[in-house]
């Protein structure tokens, strides 16, 4: 790893500051109060025209006079960092998190749980009970080994592909099940399209759909905890495709700048519906950028949880002891389509699909590790199966039942207090829908 | 972007002593070679003198002790009171740290920190963006955008982010601590990228606040109450009057309500809205229709853009209202009374009626116009006032009664 670091920092030249890679104080599970660093790294020197270094604000290099352009490393770029390999076997001991077996089991039962979950409400969609879905099928790796490593204090900005991070954190199924049906029990209030999860109990904020919005957003709410001083950390889920856009930028740039404690997780699964990598960015990825912003970097085995996990765990400690951003691009692989309204045949071969889902699946790896340690059996298997499907069938079959919400509700929200116009809107509204109460089906809305 | 705009106004009329400043380190040289083209000086453009003439508000006596401030300087005290009083509070954009191209953040930084008032990059998208989660997780957030022409690469984070956060997430998460501060309208020699007003294009969304001040007094008060709103906020902020608009502004801390427009000057004949520089535009042209055309005009300052005060600007509910009692009286006169409890009130909307669902008080009861009606008994038009109209009125009434006849004999 260090190795990896080092001729990176030949490649492109970078001078890493000697202030930012000291490890801070000593990871203390109390609360203490850490002198607030700001500005830290150091000034430049009072200019010098007798030296021959450059005395330039904007930059502290070498001078050299060869003319050579940088070369981008795509071909063997930022390598990949796992701990098991795809058959589940430990490769380096040393790694090895040594969680206790009811964690581990944990963590497999919610990536089962989620998966299981997913099936049932694609299925729901399809029979037109629920209006869109999208699935995590291959990146439950992600979600569950990240999630693990965060405090349930921790913030967390999601994009749209991260419910098993909601799961982990015990967001029960008919909650789940609620936003997606938009009935009475949904926290959103129905407001918004499936999926778009927010928990304000669990820490996590609630996804909107434009892509990337949350990246600088997640900066902002990081320099807040970094005032509060309470050992909390944020962060960040995006897609490589979000990763492309001008917020993205944004929110790296003024993370490092403003000295936030704050975790980018990127999933790079190869597609951004259509659009694959190769036509998304040209350089080695997203992990590749860190380091133009003067950030911490790493790539990981998505699919693998350990690896999440061990990566996860030591940027969250170190971004908390010392205020600055951390870089994690999790190479995965997106097994379903991007979304109910989207057929990936379209545009990549089966036979690819079918390689992640039976070779190089988080799930099955995982499970190679338990039942390499005999913690989880055929029966063990069969009868989680059983009863997970048995949960979720029970929590969706509640879910179709309930009322919609409130009519009420389509206007309060807006603002904290109800203006003028909209309570003008509102009885607009039920004088029209007295009048004409035979096309409206009230019965299937909360009174 | 420009650096500290520094503008010479001559004001013609000018009761007040606006000094100007010429820009620039002169060097003897340059001045040298001024002096040194005799012939020009009849050529020379003369900057000619800007469009309005601020017009200060009496020193208000209800917020306790005054000092005399200019605008910028109203902004730093709404600051200043912010920072002292709520420990959250943090202020960020571009140059703020050393006191901001316009001043607005002087002393500020020395004052509560570094950590409180502090540069960000160079990037409007990220300065919302970091402000809306600043406001997520606490904090009362102050962003600033440099120019207001600068604010459209944010335009998604606003309209998009802060202004839909709260109904979004069913009232979960919101960011109503965020308020974005941005210098605003034209300079004179601003030209296209230093000159923009563009509350029009977050005027229909939903969720945001928009608010423009005319004048210090208005500046400190409305910027706080944006401040404290629990919505997110944008507070646009008159370039030209930064320095040229100079007041007696109460020193303590004080608050202007929003979504109150302030009726400056009441009249009968034509109402004027405005907000930001244009409303000393208009007193001049009230008191010019006044003597010119003998014209009454009614001034308002509208100060809140969204949600904008709809009755003080269109009266309608209590024009209705008024004229009803009109009606009761001239009723009670012939010895008449009207039930008032029975009374429906037909609706013809005219082609400016901007509030479609009125709510009329008339008596003791609320009325509800309708478009239609049970028993018809007198029917009133939209373009009421008894008093004066009453032939048209009775005309109209007539030609109503007259075709609901006809449709019924048949």
């Amino acid at each position: 790893m260090a190795a990896a670091v080092r001729s990176m920092n030949k490649m492109y030249g970078v001078c890493f500051n000697a202030a930012r890679q000291t490890t801070g104080p000593k990871a203390s599970r109390l609360l203490q109060r850490r002198a607030f660093r700001v500005a830290g790294v150091h000034r430049q020197q009072p200019f010098d025209s007798s030296l021959e270094k450059p005395q330039f604000p904007g930059a502290s290099a070498e001078f050299v006079d060869q003319l050579e352009f940088i070369q981008p490393n795509v071909i063997s770029g930022i390598p990949v960092y796992r701990v098991m390999d795809r058959q589940g076997n430990i490769i380096n001991p040393s790694q090895d998190p040594q969680l206790p077996k009811e964690t581990v089991l944990n963590f497999y039962q919610k990536m089962t749980l989620l998966n299981t979950m997913d099936r049932i409400l694609y299925e729901s969609q399809r029979q037109g009970r629920i209006s869109f879905y999208m699935t995590n099928y291959g990146e439950e790796g992600t979600h569950i080994g990240s999630a693990a490593a965060l405090d349930p204090s921790d913030i967390v900005f999601g994009q749209y592909r991260e419910a098993g991070v909601l799961m982990y954190r015990g967001f029960p199924l008919d909650k789940f099940m609620a936003q997606c049906y938009a009935n009475a029990d949904d926290l959103g209030k129905g407001r918004q399209m499936p999926v778009h999860y927010g928990s304000k109990d669990l820490n996590f904020v609630t996804i909107s759909s434009p892509l990337a919005t949350q990246i600088p957003q997640a900066a902002g709410a990081a320099y807040a905890l970094k005032r509060e001083n309470m050992n909390r950390a944020v962060i960040c889920y995006f897609g490589e495709g979000a990763a492309s856009e001008g917020d993205a930028h944004a929110g790296f740039n003024f993370s490092a700048t403003l000295e936030c404690p704050l975790i980018f997780f990127c999933r790079n699964n190869g597609y951004a519906i259509s659009t694959p990598t190769n036509e998304q960015y040209r350089g080695d990825g997203i992990a590749a950028r860190g380091p133009g912003y003067g950030m911490l970097s790493i790539r990981v085995d998505g699919n693998d949880v350990f690896a999440v996990y061990n990566a996860t765990k030591e940027a969250r400690r170190r971004a908390v002891a010392e205020n600055q951003p951390f870089l994690i691009e999790a190479m995965t692989y997106r097994i379903g389509h991007h979304s109910t309204s989207d057929d990936s045949s379209a545009y990549r071969s089966v036979d690819e699909v079918n390689y992640w889902d039976k070779q190089d699946h988080p799930i099955s790896r995982l499970r190679h590790y338990m039942t390499a340690r005999n913690w989880w059996s055929e029966d063990d298997e069969r009868s989680w199966r059983k009863q997970s499907r048995k949960t979720v069938m029970e929590a969706f079959e509640n879910a179709e039942k309930r009322l919609k919400p409130n009519v009420e509700l389509m206007f309060t929200d807006v603002y904290q207090e109800m203006t003028p116009n909209l309570k003008n809107q509102r009885e607009s509204m039920w004088r029209h829908v007295k009048q004409y109460k035979e096309h409206y089906p009230l019965d299937l809305y909360e009174k | 972007m420009a650096a500290a705009a520094r503008f010479f106004v001559r004001g013609a009329r000018s009761k007040l002593p606006i000094s100007g400043v010429v820009p620039g380190p002169r060097s003897s040289f340059a001045a040298a070679l001024l002096k040194l083209s005799p012939g020009s000086s009849s050529r020379t453009q003369r900057r000619h003198a800007a469009h309005f003439t601020f017009q200060a508000d009496p020193e208000p006596t209800q917020y306790g002790p005054t000092t005399k401030m200019n605008m910028f300087q109203s902004v730093t005290s709404a600051l200043d009171h912010t920072l002292a009083s709520d420990p959250t509070a943090v202020i960020f954009g571009e140059d703020v740290a050393f006191g901001g191209v316009f001043r607005c953040t002087v002393g500020l930084r020395d004052k509560y920190g570094k950590d409180r008032v502090f540069n960000t990059p160079l990037c409007e998208q990220g300065i919302v963006g970091f402000g809306i989660g600043a406001a997520v997780a606490g904090a009362t957030a102050i962003a600033e955008i440099q120019f207001a022409d600068y604010i459209y690469p944010a335009f998604d984070q606003i309209v998009n982010e802060a202004a839909k956060y709260r109904y979004r997430s069913g009232n979960l998460f919101d960011c109503g601590s965020l308020t974005i501060r941005a210098p605003w309208g034209c300079v004179g020699h601003g030209s296209l990228y230093h000159s923009q007003s563009p509350e029009a294009f977050f005027a229909h969304c939903p969720g945001i606040k928009v608010v423009i001040p005319r004048s210090p007094v208005q500046a400190k008060g409305l910027l706080l109450s944006c401040i404290a709103d629990q919505n997110p906020c944008i507070f646009f902020e008159p370039k030209i009057l930064y320095r040229a608009a100079v007041e007696q502004v109460p020193v303590e801390s004080y608050t202007i309500p929003l979504s109150q427009a302030e009726v400056l000057q009441e009249g009968s004949d034509v109402t004027l809205v405005a907000w930001g520089t244009q409303i000393h535009v208009l007193r001049e042209v009230a008191n010019m229709a006044q003597e010119k055309l003998g014209v009454s005009c009614e001034l308002i300052d509208l100060q809140t853009i969204l949600p904008w005060d709809v009755e003080t600007v269109c009266k309608v509910a209590a024009r209705i209202s008024a004229c009803l009692t009109d009606i009761s009286q001239w009723m009670s006169a012939h010895h008449l009374k009207i039930n008032s409890d029975k009374t429906e009130l037909l609706l013809f909307p005219g082609k400016d009626l901007l509030t479609q669902d009125l709510t009329v008080n008339f008596g003791n009861s609320v009325l509800t116009p309708t478009l239609t009606a049970k028993n018809l008994g007198v029917t009133l038009d939209s373009q009421l006032s008894l008093t004066p109209n009453i032939t048209a009125t009775t005309r109209s009434c007539r030609y109503t009664l007259y075709t609901e006849m006809m449709e019924r004999a048949l």
